[in-house]
């Protein structure tokens, strides 16, 4: 593969028409204090906001068409199949407090993350096998860096890799030099982050003029999201990057045209049986979530229109698998969503042995038939979606019980403890099936119905691992394709997750944010923060 | 403003009526799902419309308010009934023991105590029915709710052992014991009955926060706390007034069973 640089202005020559020479300042805010301002220990949502907007990164995926863009690397190829890259760096980089930036900053910011002391979460997507990841500094412009074995879609995963200096580690102020289009100038613990621009950032627009266009970006640390939503239609801050459904109606109701649904993202809500031959649950009930007809079942009997349209009032479209419509590469546009059918369901069922006696449904053996679905607390469009389900599946005469629990001791019993029925969370993959080895493979830690088992429970597990591994060390995208498609249709017939809908990203944005383009992918609105403007 | 005295026994047992046996009076299911009738306005059919998930408001308020408010009640009993003990051991003893109870008493006020109702949420088996799950609930805050109201006992206490009825009764050769229980204690009714309706409106509030923690009543149980959470959105307060409902009738019956009570205390 190899990549030339493109000017990115090109994408944005029809939208930048207005241009403010004025100082101005971007306010919205962050729901959480960020944890770490270190770009390579991000874990948070707040804090890959700060990376975001600070960080340089040599290769950009742009939200809005899909493709990954060179930034500070001016082209790059990958060879070896998959186990070298190689980048060469624009010309006169500097980072924010004007020290150059070379090629021997990216190899010290690849040998940090791989350090087994920092514990990068980072450093996984970059670990392919044992052995050391080499870098080669062959001049300042130019550096390749090597893996002991290959990885799958390796040009995505700099997304996220934000260089820092090998030289200077702190300025005056205590914050690190950064490559990106802003730099941190204030910080002041839960109440607000100033970014200002930093005067050396690489970018230019058409005209020649320096990005970014915003002088500062002023970031409210604010929890409480119906204020932060009170706020924008005050006019206080002027993007929201995450809106429920409610308030995406609310803010509607006022202005029409602030708010915009992008469409599904590439998250899913999905609910699983807890199928661990060692959870501490009735052997009966071990006995029906083991069975895909059963699983299949309670599939049709979820009605997911109702869910979308009463749970996120249409914002949301049923979901047929792990990959959302949105992402244009990987979709398996054969799959489609099980359709409401208490019939078919029912029917499923009773080939399974189980019958109707008054309304109650029971297995061959008499047992009635009832679990509990957890989910975590606090979380409303959880709690109505499993509302709609318990009734849902009252119909065929199963009694769910409905338990929220906090976030904390829900993880402790879906992955140590494993005492639960059923669970109902979100599921939020990347673009790229590279990121859900963990989840597919009958080892991984997160292959929730059954978590890390030593060899397949079943066949079709066996043929997720086959595939999974297929579609990692294929270098051609087509094969790659195809293996993921199969993991879709296993996934599909097997039904180890039902797959309930794909919520639409939802967002708003002020009249007066100039060069807005909002994507279904995170960040939805200031993905392209060096272009945004305020109009004057 | 005088009632009758039979149109508030009435009122009363209206209240207890309507509270202990709501089948009698609603017919719908406070679960039914009406889908295509969701967030509807009042009807007919439905007097305060409908919730965000197409459920009838009114049959749901009345199931609410019975399991709140019973509840709530129940765990104020409790509450007050500790309180009463422990304010009353306090303030009756003095010296050294007073200080050392008001020391536990402040420790215990001091305790992060919503760690404690989210490990026995965490610990509670998940197959426990939401009627088991509310009672608990509500049997918590009775337990952990009788700390503050300890502190208005023993204060009273103490003023009741200094006033005049009690030298009186001292005078007069009244033993410990009969000082404590024929004295004091009749005493101490209008105090422990306010700390007692006081206790009712914040055990239904705070059993709407712990909703939030998963600790609450579990769907598709109504409860006053739950209802009162749609009223957060201010906005949708607004545009369907009658979600202020569970608002009024937490208001109105305290107000009433109050009113009832102490006019019957007034009497007796």
């Amino acid at each position: 593969m190899k990549y030339t640089a493109v000017p990115i202005a090109f994408l944005f020559a029809l939208t930048a028409g207005e241009i403010p020479h004025t100082a101005s300042e971007l306010r919205f805010c962050l729901r959480a204090e960020p944890k770490t301002f270190d770009p390579l220990m991000v874990q948070d949502e707040p804090s890959e906001a700060i990376r975001y907007l600070t960080g340089g990164v040599l290769i950009r995926l742009n939200r809005r068409t899909q493709e990954l863009e060179p930034e500070l690397a001016a082209s790059w190829s990958v060879s070896e199949n998959g186990r070298r890259i190689d980048f060469k760096l624009r010309q006169s980089l500097r980072f924010s407090d004007g020290s150059p930036l070379t090629a021997a900053d990216v190899a010290y910011t690849i040998q940090r993350v791989m350090d087994p002391n920092l514990h990068s979460p980072l450093a996984d997507q970059f670990r392919s096998g044992s052995g050391p990841v080499e870098t080669r500094v062959t001049s300042p412009g130019e550096i390749s860096v090597h893996f002991p074995a290959p990885i799958s879609a390796l040009a995505l995963q700099f997304d996220e890799l934000a260089i820092e200096s090998h030289e200077t580690q702190r300025q005056a102020q205590g914050f690190r030099p950064v490559a990106g289009a802003f730099a941190i100038a204030e910080y002041k613990a839960g109440n607000y982050i100033l970014l200002r621009r930093n005067p050396y950032y690489w970018k230019h627009d058409t005209s020649g003029r320096s990005l970014p266009y915003l002088d500062t970006i002023h970031l409210d640390i604010q929890q409480n999201r119906d204020l932060e939503a009170l706020r924008f239609r005050r006019g206080e801050i002027d993007l929201i990057e995450k809106l429920d459904p409610e308030l995406y109606e609310r803010i509607a109701a006022d202005a029409p045209k602030s708010v915009v649904d992008t469409g599904p993202a590439l998250d899913a809500i999905v609910m699983w049986f807890n199928q661990n031959p060692a959870a501490p649950i009735p052997a009966t009930r071990k006995a029906w979530f083991s069975s895909s007809v059963f699983r299949r079942a309670i599939s049709y009997a979820v009605h997911r229109e109702d869910i979308c349209r009463i749970v996120y009032r249409g914002h949301a479209q049923p979901a047929a698998g792990p990959v959302s419509p949105s992402n244009h590469a990987w979709f398996d546009t054969s799959l489609k969503a099980d359709s409401f059918s208490a019939g078919k369901a029912l029917d499923l069922l009773k080939s399974d042995g189980f019958h109707q006696d008054g309304g109650v449904l029971y297995d061959r053996s008499g047992n009635a038939v009832q679990f509990s679905i957890v989910t975590n607390s606090g979380n409303k469009l959880h709690e109505r979606m499993l509302t709609l389900i318990q009734q849902d599946l009252a119909h065929l005469g199963i009694s769910v019980r409905i338990v929220t629990i906090d976030f904390p001791s829900l993880i402790e019993r879906i992955t140590r403890t494993f005492d639960y029925d059923a669970c109902l969370l979100p599921f939020s993959p990347g673009l790229d099936p590279s990121d859900q080895m963990n989840i597919w493979l009958s080892s991984g830690a997160n292959h929730q119905w059954n978590p890390r088992q030593t060899k397949p429970a079943t066949a079709w597990e066996a043929e997720l691992d086959r595939f999974m591994l297929l579609q990692a060390t294929a270098m051609d995208q087509k094969k790659r394709k195809e293996a993921f498609n199969r993991v879709q249709q296993i996934t599909h017939e097997e039904v180890p997750f039902i797959y309930l809908v794909h919520p639409n990203a939802l967002c708003a944005v002020s009249s007066r944010l100039r060069n807005a383009s909002p994507s279904l992918l995170r960040p939805h609105v200031f993905w392209n923060a060096e272009h945004l403007a305020i109009a004057p | 403003m005088k009632f009758p005295r039979k149109l508030r026994t009435w009122i009363l047992a209206a209240l207890l009526g309507v509270l202990c046996l709501p089948e009698i009076f609603i017919r719908g299911s406070y679960s039914e799902q009406h889908r295509e009738l969701v967030g509807a306005g009042p009807s007919a059919h439905f007097p305060l419309g409908t919730d965000d998930l197409g459920r009838d408001r009114f049959t749901r308020l009345v199931y609410a308010a019975r399991t709140s408010l019973l509840l709530a009640a129940a765990a104020a009993l409790l509450s007050s009934a500790i309180a009463a003990i422990v304010g009353c051991l306090a303030g009756w003893i003095g010296g050294w023991t007073e200080r050392l109870v008001i020391s536990g008493v402040d420790l215990f006020v001091s305790l992060p105590w919503l760690f404690a109702l989210l490990t026995v949420r965490a610990l509670l088996p998940l197959d426990v029915s939401p009627g088991a799950s509310v009672t608990i609930t509500f049997l918590m805050l009775g337990l952990l709710g009788w700390a503050v109201p300890s502190r208005v006992v023993r204060a009273r206490v103490r003023n009741n052992i200094a006033a005049e009825f009690m030298l009186q009764a001292r005078a007069s050769g009244a033993t410990p014991m009969r000082l404590l229980f024929r004295q004091l204690v009749p005493n101490m009714k209008p105090v422990l009955l306010a700390q007692f309706f006081l206790s009712i409106p914040i055990f239904v509030l705070t059993e709407a926060n712990l909703g939030v923690l998963g600790l609450g009543v579990a769907e598709p149980l109504p409860s006053l706390g739950s209802m009162l959470r749609e009223l957060q959105d201010y906005s949708s307060v607004t545009a369907h007034p009658y979600a202020i409902a569970p608002a009024v009738v937490l208001a109105v019956s305290v107000t009433i069973l109050q009113y009832v009570v102490s006019r019957r205390e007034a009497v007796s």
